[in-house]
C-alpha cells in the first residue's frame, strides 16, 4: 500500500493505493493553517474509510503548495544572501537585480559578488579568492543573513567554485544554510541565481514544514518513507526537500494531470482541471506533463524552472454567470473559496457556475430546489459557453491534427460536456476529484543531465550514450530500481560559434521509486 | 526614404523607453541576434547611472562627425550565463579611440535586432555620447561583413575587441571577410563573447551608408506589441508597422537542429492553424531564420526579414527556443532595398547561406500597408 497526499488552497486530499496501484480509498478534507492539521485529519479520514495498517504502508507521498504560496505572499522567508562568483564579468547586473522591490525586502535581500566563475568550456574566469569570502561571510554574519545561495558562472559546466565557497562559507559560519546553484537550475545565470535565492529564502520554512509532515505520518502510526512532489511529477525524499524546497513549485498542476493519465489509462491526451476558479489544460505525453517553452515568472521573478505547459482559462466551479441567453458570459470573476455563501444553492444572491451545474442536473450540490426557477435557456447557454470556451482552450494546446483523448479531473468537471467540439468524447475517471493526490501516489523518480559538452567529429554517439548512462545513473542514485529507468527525453542544442561541436545536452531518465517499507532506523515507537 | 517609424522618431532614449526597443529589436532580429532581455537590463543598469542617452537622426550628422559603431560578437547561450559588464562595452570603443588617434563624437549600432540593438545604448550612456538613430544592416546577420557599410566600401577595420577580464586587441585586415575570421577565433579564446568596435566613418560615410530610423522603428514595434496584448490578434499590427506579410500561424511539431561551421542550423516543421490549417510551413534557420517554404512552395528567404512571434503574445521567438508545441506566426518583411541589388544578395542572399535558391522577396510594387 502507498498513500497519497496533495494539500492545495482549500483542500487536503489523500489517496489510499494497493500494491497494483488500484485506489482503496480516497477523502477530501480541509486545509489547515498548520502543515499538520490537515493531514492528520485527512489520514484519519482515509482510516476511517478503509482500515489499513499502517505498518503496511510502504511510502507516503506528498505534493504542497506551501512553498511556492509563501513566496506569493512573501511571508515566512528567511533572511537571504545571494554570493555571485565570476568577477570582473557580471558585475553591472548584481543578483536579485530583476526583483520586484516587494520581494527583495521580504528577504531581506544582500548580494554579493566574488572572483570565480568559468568559462564554458570549463577553463576558469578567474581563481576563487578565500579571503574575499571570508570578508563577505564576516559581513553577512554582521547583518543577520541565515540563508545563503551561492551562484558561480557556468557552474552547470563546472561546479569546482560553488563546492569549493560552500566549504570556506561553511567553515566560518557554520549555522548558515547554503544552497548551490548548480543543483538547481540550467544555463541561465540570472534565472538560475534568482531560483537558488528563492531555494534560499524558503530554507527555514521548509525545516518547519518537513518537521510537522513527518510528525504527522508517523503520528499516524506510518513508518514509512515520505517524499515530496517535485515540479516535473517526480518525487524527492523528505530529507531533499529540507534543501530543495523551490523545486516543489508547480507540483500541483503537474499532480493533477498525471493523476488523470493514471486514473484514464490514457499516457497521451490532453488534460483538463476545472477548479474554483480557473480551468487549467495541459497536455501529456507518455504520461509526462509538456513543459512550458518559455521562461516562467513566479511572484513577479524570472526562472528557468520547467513548468508544465498550462493553459489557463477563467472558468470554475465559482465563476460568475451573466447576461441573457442570446449571449451568456462565464467567467473570469469569481466567488473563489466564498462559494459556499455567496452561491444560490447555498442560499446565496449570486448566479454561479455551480448553479447552472446543478439546475441542469449535472451535480447535487447544496439546495437544488434554490435554482429549480433558472430560465432554462440561460442555463443552456452558459454550459454552451463553457463547452465552447474550454474547445477553444484545448484546441489551442493541441500539437497535431491527430485525434487527441480528453480527461477532465477537478471539482468543477461536472460543468464541461460529454463530448468537446474538436476532440471528441471526454473521459471522466473515477475518483476525478482527488486527481492530484493519486498523481503525487503513483510518481517516480528522475535523474537530469543538463551541460555543455564536446563532442568531437564522429564521436557524437559516444557522448550522447555518455550522457544517458549518467541521467540513468542520477535516477537510480535519487531512488528508482536500476531496472525500471528509462530515458524519457533527449535534447540537443548545438551552441553556435563555439568550437570543437559544443552542445548543449539534456537527458531526463525517469523510474519507478524502490519501495523498502520502514524507514532505516525509524522511531519504534510511533508516538511524537 | 519614406520614414519607417510612421513620424514617431524618438529624441533620446528614457528608462522606460528601453523595454519597447528591446521588444521590438528582438523582432527585427529575425529569430537570431541574441536574447534582448539580457541587453535591456544592461541599458537599464547604464542609463539609470547615466541618465538618458539623446538619438541624433541619421539626416542631422554633420559630415566630420566621428561614428563608431559597437556591438557584442560571441555566442547568445554564453552571454545570458557569463553577464557581460557596461565597463567592458564602454572599453571596446575608448580602444579604438585611442588606436585611432581621434575623437568620437557619435556611437551607432551595427546590426538592428536582439542584443545589439541595446549594447550601443550602453556604450553611448557609459561615454556621455549621442547614440546615432541607425544601423548597419536594417536586421540581424551572423557575421560582421554583412553589412551595408562593406556594399559602400567602408573597411570593417581597424576593429577593437575586449573581454570582460581586461583582454583587448586591435584588429588590421586586407578586407572585412578577414575581419569577421580573425575576430571570431579571438572572441571563443576570450570565453566566447566579446564587445567590438569596428566600421568607424565619418558622418557622411554615415549617411550613405546605414539605415535610418532603427531604434525608434524598434521602440515602435515594441510599442504596438505592448498595447496589442491581450487582444485576440497581437500579431496583425506587427505586420503592418513594418509593411510585412503573414506567412503562416501554427505549431511547431518538429525542430532539428545540427551543427555546422558553428552556427545553430536546423529547420522547424510548423503544422497551419486558423486559416492556415492542413498547410504545413518548413523554416530553415541559421541563428537567424532565412528561408520560409509553405506546402513545398518557398515564400520568403534572406535578405528579407522572417521573424517567429508568439501567437499568444505578439513577442518575437528566437531559433534557439523554438520547441515542440511552440504556437507562433510567421510573418516576412521587406530588408533595405539595397540588400535586393546584386551585390547585396551576393553579399547576404540565400546563396550565401548554403541555399541553392533564387530569393523571394516580398513585392514592394505590390501595394505595402502604410
Amino acid at each position: 500500500m502507498r498513500i497519497g497526499i496533495d494539500v492545495g488552497g482549500t483542500n487536503t486530499d489523500a489517496v489510499l493505493l494497493g500494491d497494483a496501484g488500484e485506489v482503496l480509498a480516497a477523502v477530501k478534507t480541509a486545509t489547515t493553517s498548520d502543515v499538520s492539521g490537515g493531514i492528520v485529519a485527512a489520514l484519519a479520514t482515509l482510516q476511517g474509510k478503509h482500515a489499513f495498517d499502517p505498518i503496511g504502508v510502504r511510502a507516503v507521498m506528498i505534493g504542497t503548495t506551501h512553498f511556492i504560496n509563501a513566496l506569493v505572499e512573501a511571508r515566512r522567508l528567511a533572511p537571504t544572501a545571494a554570493l555571485r562568483l565570476g568577477l570582473p564579468a557580471t558585475a553591472s547586473l548584481p543578483p536579485m537585480v530583476d526583483w520586484p522591490e516587494r520581494l527583495v525586502e521580504a528577504v531581506h535581500g544582500r548580494a554579493y559578488l566574488a572572483h570565480g566563475g568559468h568559462e564554458f568550456d570549463g577553463r576558469k574566469i578567474s581563481d576563487l579568492d578565500e579571503d574575499e569570502l571570508r570578508r563577505h561571510a564576516a559581513d553577512m554574519a554582521a547583518h543577520g543573513v541565515r540563508s545563503l545561495a551561492i551562484t558561480s558562472v557556468f557552474s552547470p559546466v563546472s561546479a569546482e567554485f560553488e563546492l569549493r565557497a560552500a566549504e570556506v562559507i561553511a567553515a566560518e559560519l557554520p549555522e548558515m544554510a547554503i544552497s548551490l546553484s548548480h543543483e538547481i537550475g540550467r544555463i541561465g545565470l540570472l534565472e538560475r541565481e534568482n531560483a537558488t535565492v528563492v531555494n534560499a529564502a524558503l530554507r527555514e520554512l521548509a525545516a518547519g514544514i518537513v518537521d510537522g509532515l513527518t510528525a504527522s505520518v508517523l503520528g499516524a502510526g506510518i513508518l514509512a518513507p515520505i517524499y515530496l512532489s517535485q515540479n516535473d511529477g517526480t518525487l524527492m525524499d523528505v530529507e531533499h526537500a529540507r534543501r530543495y524546497p523551490v523545486s516543489t513549485f508547480a507540483s500541483g498542476p503537474t499532480n493533477s494531470m498525471r493523476g488523470a493519465a493514471v486514473l484514464s489509462g490514457v499516457g497521451n491526451c490532453a488534460v483538463i482541471d476545472v477548479g474554483g476558479t480557473t480551468s487549467d489544460v495541459g497536455v501529456l505525453t507518455r504520461g509526462f506533463p509538456r513543459e512550458a517553452t518559455t521562461e516562467v515568472s513566479v511572484a513577479g521573478i524570472r526562472t528557468n524552472f520547467r513548468m508544465p505547459d498550462v493553459l489557463s482559462i477563467g472558468i470554475g466551479g465559482g465563476s460568475l454567470v451573466t447576461g441573457t441567453p442570446d449571449s451568456a458570459a462565464v467567467g473570469s470573476r469569481s466567488v473563489g473559496y466564498r462559494l459556499t455563501e455567496e452561491a444560490l444553492v447555498f442560499g446565496g444572491s449570486t448566479l454561479t457556475a455551480t448553479d447552472i451545474a446543478v439546475a441542469a442536473g449535472r451535480a447535487d450540490i447544496g439546495d437544488a430546489s434554490l435554482v429549480a426557477h433558472l430560465d432554462r435557456s440561460l442555463v443552456r447557454a452558459a454550459l454552451e459557453r463553457i463547452a465552447a470556451d474550454v474547445a477553444d482552450a484545448v484546441d489551442r494546446m493541441r500539437t497535431s491534427s491527430a485525434p487527441l483523448p480528453v480527461v477532465a479531473v477537478g471539482g468543477g468537471s461536472v460543468l464541461l460536456p460529454d463530448v468537446l467540439a474538436g476532440s471528441g468524447e471526454v473521459l471522466r475517471p473515477e475518483n476525478f476529484a482527488v486527481a492530484n493526490a493519486i498523481g503525487a501516489a503513483i510518481a517516480q523518480v528522475s535523474g537530469e543531465v543538463d551541460r555543455v559538452f564536446t563532442i568531437e567529429p564522429g564521436r557524437r554517439h559516444e557522448v550522447l550514450d555518455a550522457a544517458r548512462a549518467e541521467a540513468v545513473e542520477r535516477a537510480v542514485a535519487a531512488g528508482a530500481t536500476p531496472n525500471s529507468v528509462e530515458v524519457l527525453e533527449v535534447d540537443e542544442v548545438p551552441l553556435p560559434y563555439l568550437p570543437g561541436g559544443a552542445t548543449r545536452i539534456r537527458v531526463k531518465a525517469v523510474g519507478d521509486l524502490q519501495l523498502h517499507g520502514a524507514r532505516a532506523g525509524a522511531p519504534e515507537v510511533a508516538g511524537v | 526614404m519614406s520614414d519607417p517609424t510612421g513620424g514617431h522618431r524618438l529624441q533620446r532614449l528614457r528608462i522606460e523607453d528601453l523595454a519597447d526597443v528591446a521588444r521590438g529589436a528582438a523582432v527585427l532580429g529575425t529569430g537570431g541576434g541574441g536574447d534582448p532581455h539580457i541587453g535591456e537590463l544592461l541599458a537599464r543598469s547604464a542609463v539609470r547611472r547615466h541618465g538618458p542617452v539623446e538619438l541624433t537622426a541619421l539626416a542631422e550628422l554633420p559630415d566630420d562627425a566621428v561614428v563608431l559603431p559597437v556591438a557584442m560578437m560571441g555566442a547568445p547561450t554564453v552571454m545570458v550565463e557569463k553577464l557581460p559588464s557596461t565597463e567592458q562595452v564602454g572599453r571596446a570603443v575608448e580602444v579604438l579611440t585611442r588606436h585611432l588617434g581621434l575623437r568620437v563624437t557619435h556611437i551607432a549600432c551595427d546590426e538592428a535586432g536582439g542584443v545589439n540593438s541595446l549594447i550601443p545604448v550602453v556604450a553611448a550612456a557609459e561615454l556621455g555620447l549621442p547614440l546615432v538613430d541607425a544601423d548597419g544592416m536594417g536586421r540581424a546577420f551572423p557575421e560582421l561583413q554583412m553589412t551595408l557599410p562593406t556594399l559602400y566600401g567602408i573597411k570593417g577595420t581597424p576593429m577593437s575587441i575586449v573581454d570582460e577580464k581586461g583582454n583587448a586587441g586591435i584588429f588590421e585586415t586586407i578586407d572585412n571577410t578577414w575581419a569577421e575570421r580573425l575576430a571570431r577565433t579571438a572572441t571563443v579564446e576570450m570565453g566566447c563573447s566579446a564587445m567590438i568596435s569596428n566600421y568607424a566613418m565619418s558622418g557622411a560615410e554615415a549617411r550613405r551608408s546605414l539605415v535610418p530610423g532603427t531604434l525608434s522603428l524598434a521602440a515602435a514595434i515594441g510599442r504596438t506589441i505592448t498595447a496589442a496584448k491581450g487582444s485576440d490578434d497581437p500579431v496583425a499590427p506587427v505586420v503592418d508597422h513594418l509593411g510585412g506579410r503573414l506567412l503562416f500561424t501554427g505549431k511547431v511539431v518538429d525542430v532539428a537542429r545540427r551543427t555546422t561551421t558553428g552556427f545553430a542550423r536546423g529547420e522547424a516543421r510548423l503544422e497551419g492553424t486558423a486559416e492556415f490549417t492542413g498547410s504545413t510551413l518548413l523554416l530553415q534557420f541559421q541563428n537567424e531564420n532565412l528561408v520560409a517554404e509553405r506546402d513545398g512552395e518557398l515564400v520568403a528567404t534572406v535578405p528579407d526579414l522572417i521573424s517567429t512571434l508568439d501567437l499568444a503574445s505578439g513577442e518575437a521567438v528566437t531559433t534557439e527556443t523554438l520547441r515542440f508545441g511552440h504556437r507562433v506566426a510567421v510573418i516576412a518583411s521587406p530588408c533595405d532595398p539595397r540588400w535586393r541589388s546584386d551585390a547585396g544578395l551576393a553579399l547576404a542572399g540565400p546563396r550565401v547561406f548554403g541555399y541553392d535558391v533564387e530569393p523571394v522577396l516580398i513585392d514592394l510594387a505590390a501595394g505595402v500597408p502604410a
